[in-house]
């Protein structure tokens, strides 16, 4: 990509998401930085409540009621998105942004018919006349691959099964062409099958338009399958970011260590291995004040982890990782540094869904990634 | 959905024929003689004889309830004892403005209602939504014939806006005798309406769908209008057509303290003078319009929500 000193797509420096807590308010996002570049797939991976939704709806500002947004940058095409006034913001959610939920079944109006909702979309925010709207709504559910639209147009969410339903919401979510689709783990809710098929559609779609996804994820084959960069985040930070490839074969931090290793490998008979999970809880929210979040679960921690900057340094280009510890070990031994033993890389560009069965073969054996978890 | 409509008619059918059975029993099977009760302690046994044999009290009580129940439907209930007249005729000569003042009432709580209900949902907890919520309180705790007495001296006596009492015909009259007592029933319906709608629109403005549509850039009162009104009104338009019961019962106090010549007074009056086929009659009529405007409420929230509508076919 020829971007030049064009500014990223959006940019967070330093965001920082806090409730009020019954002791002052408590962070869930305690200065995440991050930037997705225009047509770029960005991955975010992380526990369950590791922050990544608030990360994904800063992209738009829309956060829950009591919630304190913090940032020393924020923005989308160099716009400050913490100046925008109420008329502005709406503008750029209409336009810029499409968002899709985790929850098909419930991100519907349930008492409109789903044509109609991706018709009114059309005519609120591209101002289309009313038959227009229509049209273009009917394409649009071709084009997220729903048969008969004619007919599925005047049906109501709860006729539709949670894999068409995820449709009707990408195809809202894509009708305005916006530049950047924020995708909150699309797939969570569906089976497996509709899983891989909503994944391909993701993927399509982006190739036709060229916008940037942000792709949330627990699942790392998913972001390995799908994403040109990856944020790795842990207890409200991102503790690690770089291309998928360089952070697939030489993960640096502990987490995306741990959590590679969590990956359930399958085996050559296409058996599924048991799924190793990381020792330990992931953090309450508050809990941590100081230092790295990873402390209490992590082999490698020492004393001084408990006062260290959560700060991303750069050990190879664009590979960041916020641990220190780590990190001055790969600066002193850059081959091996992090190296969890021989992984196949997923090819470049864009990996189908056969790299990403490569990139489960590959991840080595619960065994072979038990040491790192030793105390 | 025709069986949906079929299963709730029949029940609607159980309920207005129990009510018709509580209403005669009140009076047939209650201790004493009602006759005797009616005619009072000096009428001689051939009057209470007389009387009973003429209110078919005499026949056996099957019958009695078949006869009844048969007046009702045919629309000729029988005669009343006081007023010496058909109490069909009694009652369609007084219906309009009992139904006009429950209108009215309906209206102020609907028109006064939504949007305090809406702004206060809106902005939970905020200024307007205490301020609403305490206005509604304090309107519903003042007593009908106490807030109608205080108006009337008000805007009747003291601004002369408004006719003190009374009922005068037509349009502009039905509106001008049945604006403060209309205003007076919809307060007290007021606060039913706010806390109803604001607590339905709570719950919808929190579903998932409507931080959805504010990540589409909607605005909030496209969100609250287009949609969240739509899955909201429901369960006020159920609770509203309960309610009616309650609007029936201001308008006994209130067509007393207005004097206005609806059903409410008749009633009264009917009470007043032990009038009992007429008390009867009211009793099932006012009972028999709470059972079908629910009947009607629910049929409209079937046919408005489609998951009731269909059925439950969720794939
Ligand atoms: N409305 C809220 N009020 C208080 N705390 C909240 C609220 N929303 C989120 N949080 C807190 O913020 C933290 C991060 O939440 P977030 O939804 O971003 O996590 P996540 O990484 O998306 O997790 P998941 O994988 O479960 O979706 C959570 O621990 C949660 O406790
Ligand atoms: S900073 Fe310390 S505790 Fe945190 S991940 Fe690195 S080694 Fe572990
Ligand atoms: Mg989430």
């Amino acid at each position: 990509m020829t971007v030049g000193d064009a500014p990223p797509l959006f940019c967070a420096r330093q965001l920082r998401i806090a409730f009020a807590g019954a002791s002052g308010p408590v962070e869930a996002v305690s200065g995440v930085s991050l930037e997705v570049r225009s047509g770029e797939v960005l991955g975010l991976v992380g526990e369950s409540g590791s922050g990544k939704s608030l990360t994904c709806r800063s992209t738009i500002r829309l956060l829950p009621h009591r919630a304190r947004l913090t940032a020393d940058d924020l923005s989308f095409e160099g716009r400050d998105l913490l100046a925008l006034s109420d008329r502005e913001l709406r503008d750029h959610r209409a336009r810029n942004v499409g968002m899709v939920f985790q929850d098909p079944f419930s991100c519907l109006d349930p008492t409109m018919r789903v044509g109609e909702q991706i018709a009114e979309t059309l005519r609120v925010n591209a101002g289309m006349d009313k038959s227009a709207a229509r049209q273009r709504a009917l394409e649009m559910m071709e084009l997220v691959d729903i048969g008969q639209p004619d007919r599925r147009y005047l049906a109501y969410p709860h006729e539709l099964s949670g894999g068409m339903r995820q449709r009707v919401a990408i195809a809202i979510a894509v009708s305005c062409r916006p530049k950047l689709l924020v995708a909150d783990e699309p797939t969570t809710a569906l089976d497996v099958t509709t899983q891989a098929q909503i994944l391909a559609l993701l993927q399509r779609l982006r190739q036709e338009t060229g916008m940037a996804l942000l792709l949330v994820s627990h699942d790392f084959g998913v972001i390995a399958q799908m994403c040109d960069r990856v944020a790795v985040m842990y207890g409200g930070y991102v503790v690690e970011s770089g291309p998928v490839t360089s952070v697939y074969r030489a993960p640096l931090h502990p987490y995306t260590r741990a959590l590679l290793s969590a990956i359930p490998a399958i085996e050559s008979a296409g058996k599924r291995v048991r799924r190793t999970g990381i020792p330990g809880q992931p953090p309450g929210i508050g809990e941590i004040l100081t230092g790295c979040p990873f402390v209490p679960r992590c082999t490698l921690a020492q004393t001084a982890c408990t006062t260290i900057d959560m700060k991303l340094q750069e050990v190879s280009p664009g590979h960041a990782n916020a641990c220190p510890v780590t990190t001055e070990a790969a600066n002193a031994s850059p081959v091996t540094a992090g190296d969890n033993g021989a992984r196949s890389v997923p090819p470049a560009g864009l990996p189908g869904v056969n790299a990403a069965m490569d990139v489960h073969h590959a991840v080595p054996s619960a065994d072979g990634a038990e040491h790192l978890m030793q105390p | 959905m025709l069986n949906y409509f079929a299963r709730r008619a029949g029940i609607a059918v159980v309920q207005l024929l129990g009510l018709a059975l509580v209403a005669f029993a009140l009076i047939h099977l209650v201790p004493g003689n009602p006759v005797r009760t009616m005619l009072g302690a000096r009428a001689t046994p051939e009057q209470v004889a007389a009387a009973t044999r003429r209110l078919g009290l005499d026949r056996p009580l099957v019958d009695q309830f078949g006869s009844f129940v048969w007046g009702l439907l045919s629309g000729n209930p029988g005669q009343s004892i006081t007023f010496a007249q058909p109490i069909a005729s009694l009652i369609s000569e007084r219906i309009l403005p009992s139904f006009l003042l429950i209108c009215y009432g309906l209206v102020v709580a609907i028109v006064v209602g939504t949007p305090l209900a809406v702004f206060s949902a809106v902005r939970p907890g905020g200024a307007f939504d205490h301020g609403t919520r305490l206005f509604t309180t304090v309107a519903f705790a003042m007593p009908t014939f106490w807030l109608g007495l205080v108006l009337a001296l008000l805007f009747g006596l003291k601004l002369h806006w408004l006719p003190v009492a009374g009922y005068t015909s037509g349009f502009v009259g039905a509106i001008r005798s049945l604006t403060l007592p209309g205003v007076v029933l919809g307060l007290s319906l007021l606060v039913i309406v706010v806390r109803t709608l604001r607590t339905s629109m709570r719950k919808v403005l929190t579903a998932e769908f409507v931080e959805a549509e504010r990540a589409r850039g909607f605005s909030t009162f496209r969100i609250v209008t287009r949609h969240v009104m739509r899955s909201a009104v429901m369960p006020t338009i159920t609770v509203l057509a309960v309610n009616v019961g309650f609007l029936i019962g201001g308008t006994v106090v209130l067509e007393q303290v207005f004097q206005i010549p609806g059903v409410g007074s008749l009633l009264f009056l009917a009470v007043e003078h032990r009038d009992y086929p007429v008390v009867e009659t009211i009793a099932v009529m006012a009972g028999a319009v709470v059972v079908v405007l629910s009947l009607l409420a629910d049929l409209a929230q079937a046919l408005m929500d489609p998951r009731v509508r269909l059925g439950a076919r969720t794939v």
